[in-house]
């Protein structure tokens, strides 16, 4: 009775390690693959599906805070202080003749000061902050509806998509693939809390968080929340801009539905 | 015993092989271990953009109750180090800071062999998990659609008379002596309350995973309060997690000590040979 007792005590944590986490350490089992990737996509499309069509409203909230529950400190991620000569140049004078430029697939192309902006119908909101990283942080936004700005210029037909171009270069590219800009749908664009925030914590957008606007869409992580926006456009499609994934860290591998 | 061909057909000559899976049970545990260790490796990777843990709806970046970093020394060398509950312990070579492939010390909550990608790739890592997280869900869905359907459930409820041999089971366990003849037919009490906790923690994991979306949590405002927040949900996450790694662990002890060949052809092919009692 002892003797395989014994032989058995002695090898299982060989044992265990060799049947269990060995064959797989350090393997990427094809993560470098196109194929392999766009296969793992598939799940993404499908995420995309089940939480947009099948569970959630249209106009369902993210879940809203009460001011006790703003977090002392917001971490700023990305850009936190543009290099980019016209954004320094227009921070230079507190963006006092900075204008929001909208186009694209619009009726009426136009360009709106921080004044303009202010005196659109707006919504103040506290959010929770959810980084694809992992971490969260509560603060508070006002800002002009993004709906309003687009009922403004009129969307044409053929208006798919809103993409959002910004004054921040987040990293250096010959072929200038390098500056941000997202791109969402309508139902994001026409959502209630989804708003071009001008106003952070009860005081005026710092520049680290994205001044003179940033953009705000509650249902998706950070990376969605394009700061330093300078022009906004209707699409119809997105596979002209940068890399054709549909925002910066999009082409950089990232989902473009960042829902979850 | 030695008039054994004299006695015709003795029963007790022919070894007892039971049916102990099915085969849909035996698919689903072979998918559901493939599902969770992608699952595993690709949750250290994403783990590690933000290796730390923080308790409510927000996080803690100053002193997180749980978090891997690493020291540059003053001599150019890294130091990983592990702090939990505000006690700092070198950790060095595995959480914190650990060798890459081209074997440099490299600040790094987890060691590039635990997770997938081995390289830094948040992104990539977020695939194989969602990829992966579906197929658990669905594999899961199926497993307990039958669970319930085929009333398989009552194997691993425990009865009254179960609870009142856990001191026994646990020191047949701890001398290695395993259930033998009618009794090895039906889970023991040990087994029944390991598979049954397995059983719970998963949809619990899925649901605090879930919480962390903020798409979900606009859908059902419901998940963050059940979790205290997200952060408290990814904490929990992690911690259902751990647990299960701690079950495959023993688990994986358990068959090897206990039949290792019959155990794993009870899961291939279902066959199971009851171990006979000592005459």
């Amino acid at each position: 009775m002892n003797r395989p007792r014994l032989l058995t005590r002695r090898t299982f944590f060989r044992g265990v390690a060799a049947g269990g986490l060995l064959p797989l350490a350090g393997c990427d089992l094809g993560s470098d693959s196109p194929r392999v990737l766009s296969l793992l996509d598939e799940a993404e499309s499908l995420t995309q599906a089940v939480q947009r069509a099948l569970l959630q409203s249209r106009d369902a909230l993210a879940p809203e805070y009460n001011a006790g529950a703003i977090s002392a400190y917001f971490k700023p991620n990305g850009s936190t202080d543009p290099d980019d000569p016209d954004y320094v140049a227009a921070r230079r004078t507190n963006f006092a003749d900075w204008k929001l430029e909208v186009g694209g697939l619009v009726e009426r192309p136009i360009a709106l000061s921080l004044s303009d902006l202010r005196a659109l119908p707006s919504r103040s909101q506290v959010t929770r902050h959810d980084c694809v990283e992992g971490w969260s942080c509560v603060g508070q936004w006002k800002g002009a509806k993004l709906s309003a700005i687009l009922d403004a210029a009129g969307l044409k037909p053929k208006a798919r998509l809103i993409a959002f171009f910004c004054a921040d270069t987040l990293e250096q590219t010959l072929d200038g693939t390098g500056r941000y800009y997202e791109t969402i749908d309508l139902v994001d664009a026409y959502h209630p809390q989804t708003i071009l925030a001008y106003e952070m914590n009860y005081a005026p957008l710092k520049v680290e968080h994205g001044a003179p606007l940033r953009l705000r869409v509650e249902r998706q992580l950070g990376y969605k929340m394009a700061k330093y926006v300078m022009r906004i456009e209707a699409i119809d499609g997105f596979r002209h801009l940068g890399r054709g994934r549909g925002g910066f860290w999009e082409d950089r591998g990232y989902a473009w539905y960042a829902g979850i | 015993m030695a008039s054994i061909s004299s006695a015709p057909a003795a029963p007790r000559a022919v070894p007892q092989v039971v049916l102990r899976h099915s085969a849909l049970v035996r698919i689903c545990h072979w998918m559901n271990a493939l599902c969770f260790l992608i699952l595993l490796m690709s949750g250290l990777q994403i783990f590690n953009a933000h290796p730390s843990l923080s308790w409510g709806q927000t996080s803690d970046f100053d002193n997180p109750f749980f978090s891997l970093s690493a020291n540059e020394n003053d001599n150019g060398s890294v130091t990983g180090v592990t702090t939990l509950f505000g006690h700092a312990f070198d950790t060095t070579g595995v959480l914190g800071a650990s060798r890459a492939a081209d074997g440099e010390m490299d600040e790094r909550g987890f060691p590039s062999w635990a997770t997938l990608p081995s390289y830094q790739d948040l992104a990539t890592g977020r695939r194989w998990h969602f990829f992966f997280g579906w197929l658990l869900v669905l594999n899961g869905l199926v497993y307990v659609t039958n669970l319930f359907a085929g009333r398989h459930i009552r194997d691993f409820l425990p009865t009254l008379h179960d609870f009142r041999t856990i001191p026994r089971a646990v020191l047949d366990h701890a001398r290695l002596r395993f259930p033998k003849g009618e009794e090895a037919r039906h889970y023991n009490v040990l087994q029944k309350l390991a598979y049954l906790s397995v059983i719970i923690a998963f949809p619990i994991l899925i649901l605090a995973g879930l919480t962390m979306s903020p798409a979900m949590d606009a859908t059902f405002p419901l998940l963050p309060a059940i979790f205290h927040g997200r952060q408290s949900a990814r904490t929990i996450h992690f911690a259902l997690a751990a647990f299960l790694v701690a079950f495959v662990i023993v688990h994986l002890v358990m068959v090897l000590v206990s039949g290792v060949f019959n155990n794993i052809r009870s899961m291939i092919t279902g066959r199971y040979r009851i171990p006979e009692e000592a005459p």
